[in-house]
């Protein structure tokens, strides 16, 4: 339960450190009118849909977190047969992190108003990370094959779990992507999709982050 | 003052014309907060019904028994699941959360109205596949609340064909409903209170249920994850906490598995349920007691301090629920460590309720009874918390009446006295009536004195050892007949404590329709939702402007002011300015 642990931590602190940003130590009793309210920001507060990203983002840490501190403690029992990790699966890591490149490449191309790139960077992320997707089902088959089956050992069974459910998403991530692809393709102002393509950004950024543990940790053990 | 506030700046909120935009699939958080509430009553009855069944069986083993012991089982198996996730968890965070955030922050609506809308219909989903498992072959799972592996997926175990695959699938789907509006009220909170308030301005109401939805939203994965491998194991053979079994004179195809493992998952879920739970009842009935008492709650730092301190110390106790499952002794201790320190800041919160009762203008309103009478269960529960707490004193309590009567007065009782007065309070403002006050008090006095009953005499059932989850105690030696004598007038005050609750719904439905136009602000409340410019308040909450906010939300029976409350809308008058 050690990483579970220790994002938890990490959250409870950053929320405490927030909070204490909040100025949770002021008497609100002795304090009347607006002008404690220091959030100039009031008015232009920053769209609420990057702050529910976060959120979200931090529900998923803890979903992968807790399937790793179950990794760690399954590792230890007896039976546990570690896997012959495809090769492959750096060559995903490659489409993967072009991907994140590209999504990179099309926020910045959306915030200078430049449609053609958008459309070229906004096609290749949907084509690159298509790629890792294939290409984790095509490690899923080699392993299968190989005789790692999700029922041979727990080991392989982990593996199956990790992959699938970084797979499942991106897959969401996708259809937020061809959501906004529509959009573009119908003509959209670059302004409007801006927000979208940012937080696809962050999302496709995160998600890289998350394999690259998941997939040094099924390296390394 | 010339500002935009964020609820009103691109939100365009859709006004819905006819009656299905309005009332069914309807982006208003205040309609969405009533499907919410009305789903999770409505589950919450068959929890009740099903709790009666066994209460029959267990008063009456020999002349009113319906029930076999498979049905036993899986009585209570859903009877607890429905209890603490389906009905209190939706009902405070999506019924009261829902409702009460935007109006207590000034906000039009929740932040992301459309996923708002679509977490009750998930939940609805959710709740639609529980209750399917009655009726698949084998019918519901039976295996505990806690759903320990191995048995609860092995054959045997009532509802291992089915149920418990419906349970687990209806529990993902719960948790993706939460997360959708969880995720709502917490960025709500964050982004759009109005103008002047800050968090230190929020209500308790608030500031507990934003701690509870955090504490669901990283907790709720636990679960998740333990179905998720529940499913696996259970499904497709592997062998994450399923060990090497024979079962029914076969070896088990699995092999190696911990299902300690699972235990540890699940309780790290499970306790900080417990809070998801209570902190939002906490919030409530501060708000509550200051309102009828006409005082401003005592120690509102503390008060808000506790809850968030609580809520980090909530997710390093779970493995107190394993105290007979076997750990390194130095676990224990630190468990045991940690549980008694997370009692600290539960006491401050207990002596700032009596502390805001001291010298208070206390008006004995039907809410108030509800929250003075928390007070007692709370007390009550919390002490055997304690108890239970310590290792040494849980090992022989374990799995007998003693953990049932705890648990039932610190989050059975507790938690729905205070939905009950949470109803009561905020019942003129939803539905612009008032109900009627003796049907409330006689609901009041009935249901508490009646729940006392109950669960009183059940902390001496534990101290005789009568174990939980048990069918039937013929020909246990150590089980006196006595015990069987009071088992029958538990039941009785169980029927009795059920049987009452009609009046509660009597009371909202004819009071809903044919009550009295209720004043807008019928308690003098100072706190932002009661100064809604219609009442009920119409989508969109506000008229043309957001309220500004000035002060603090306990500004009751303040010294030299003329009214004995000052709501929050109220500018600084020129004494306050003076003493600046
Ligand atoms: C008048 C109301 C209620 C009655 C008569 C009642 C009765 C019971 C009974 C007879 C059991 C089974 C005890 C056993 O054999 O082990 C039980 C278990 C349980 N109840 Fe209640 N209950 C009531 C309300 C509640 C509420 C409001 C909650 C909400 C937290 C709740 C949560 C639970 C839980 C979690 C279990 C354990 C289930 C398990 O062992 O798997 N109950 N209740
Ligand atoms: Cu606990």
């Amino acid at each position: 339960m050690i990483t579970i642990i220790i994002f938890i931590f990490v959250s409870v602190g950053i929320s405490y450190w927030w909070l204490l940003r909040q100025r949770v130590l002021e008497k609100p009793w002795l304090v009347t009118g607006t002008d404690t309210d220091t959030r100039e920001d009031i008015g232009r507060t920053p769209p609420a849909a990057r702050t529910g990203l976060i959120v979200f983002l931090a529900v998923v840490t803890s979903v992968f977190s807790l399937f790793i501190s179950a990794y760690f403690m399954r590792m230890e029992l007896n039976d546990w047969r570690p896997v012959d990790e495809p090769g492959l699966l750096w060559f995903n890591t490659l489409l993967l992190i072009m991907g994140s490149l590209s999504i990179h490449w099309c926020s910045r191309a959306a915030e200078d108003l430049n449609v053609k790139t958008v459309k070229i960077t906004l096609l290749a992320t949907g084509l690159f990370t298509g790629g890792f997707i294939l290409g984790q089902l095509i490690a899923w088959q080699q392993l299968n094959e190989a005789g790692y089956g999700l029922r041979s050992n727990p080991a392989s069974a982990f593996f199956y779990l990790f992959t699938g459910l970084h797979g499942l998403h991106l897959l969401g991530g996708l259809w937020v992507w061809s959501k906004t692809s529509i959009r573009v393709l119908a003509g959209a102002e670059l302004e409007q999709i801006q927000l979208s393509v940012e937080l696809c950004r962050n999302y496709w950024h995160y998600l890289l982050v998350v394999w690259i543990v998941l997939f040094a940790l099924l390296l390394s053990t | 003052m010339a500002y935009v506030a964020l609820a009103d700046r691109g939100q365009v909120l859709s006004h819905p014309k006819s009656f299905i935009t309005k009332y069914i699939w309807s982006q208003d958080h205040k309609v969405i907060a009533i499907q919410y509430s009305l789903i999770a009553v409505a589950v919450g009855v068959v929890a009740l019904i099903l709790s009666l069944g066994m209460r029959l069986q267990l008063g009456f083993p020999d002349t009113l028994s319906i029930i076999d012991p498979s049905e036993y089982m899986q009585f209570v198996t859903m009877h607890g699941m429905i209890m603490v996730i389906y009905l209190l968890t939706a009902l405070f965070l999506g019924g009261f959360g829902n409702y009460l955030i935007p109006l207590m922050i000034g906000a039009r609506d929740m932040v992301f109205p459309y996923m708002n809308m679509l977490s009750v219909w998930v939940y609805l989903v959710s709740v639609i596949i529980l209750m399917a498992s009655f009726f698949v072959p084998g019918g519901p799972t039976g295996a505990g609340w806690t759903l320990y592996p191995p048995q609860a997926i092995l054959f045997g175990t009532p509802g291992a064909s089915w149920g418990i695959i419906l349970m687990l699938v209806s529990l993902a789907v719960f948790i993706v409903a939460f997360t959708m509006g969880g995720l709502n009220y917490v960025t709500t909170v964050l982004q759009a209170r109005t103008r002047g308030m800050t968090m230190m301005r929020m209500p308790l109401t608030v500031w507990g249920i934003f701690t509870a939805t955090i504490l669901g939203l990283l907790a709720f994965p636990a679960l998740l994850v333990s179905a998720i491998m529940m499913l696996f194991d259970r499904l497709l053979g592997t062998s994450f906490f399923m060990p090497a079994i024979v079962s029914m004179g076969e070896l088990s195809e699995t092999g190696g598995g911990s299902p300690i493992l699972f235990q540890h998952l699940f309780w790290f879920f499970g306790h900080p349920e417990v809070y998801i739970v209570a902190l939002p009842a906490f919030g409530i009935v501060s708000d509550l007691l200051s309102v009828h008492a006409r005082k401003n709650i005592f120690g509102y730092r503390m008060m808000v301090w506790a809850i968030v301190g609580i809520g980090g110390l909530s997710f390093v106790v779970w493995a107190h629920h394993m105290y007979v499952s076997g750990m390194n002794p130095y676990f224990g201790f630190f468990f045991a460590t940690t549980t008694l320190i997370i009692a600290v800041p539960t006491a401050i919160k207990v002596y700032n309720w009596v502390l805001t009762l001291w010298q208070g203008d206390i008006h004995l309103t039907v809410p108030m009874l509800f929250a003075i009478g928390f007070i007692f269960t709370f007390i009550h529960g919390g002490l055997t918390g304690i108890f239970l707490g310590n290792v040494v004193v849980d090992l022989p309590l374990s799995d007998t009446y003693f953990v049932v009567a705890h648990f039932h007065m610190v989050m059975g009782v507790s938690p729905i006295l205070v939905i009950f007065g949470a109803i009561y309070h905020w019942f003129p403002k939803v539905t612009g009536r008032m109900f009627n006050d003796t049907l409330g008090k006689f609901h009041f006095w009935l249901t508490f004195l009646g729940t006392y009953s109950i669960y009183l005499p059940m902390h001496y059932l534990g101290f005789l050892g009568v174990p939980r989850r048990y069918y039937a105690f013929e020909g246990i030696d150590f089980i006196p007949e006595s015990a069987m004598t009071l088992n029958s007038g538990i039941t009785v005050a169980a029927i009795f404590v059920a049987v009452t609750q009609i009046l509660f719904f009597i009371n909202m439905f004819w009071s809903t329709f044919r009550g009295p136009k209720a004043d807008p602000n019928p308690w003098n409340a100072t706190s932002l939702e009661w100064f809604t410019p219609q009442t009920p308040p119409i989508h969109g909450n506000w008229g043309p402007e957001l309220p500004q906010v000035y002060r603090w939300a306990y500004e009751y029976s303040a010294p030299g002011a003329d009214k004995d409350f000052t709501p929050q809308t109220d500018p600084p008058t020129d004494a306050e300015i003076a003493a600046r």
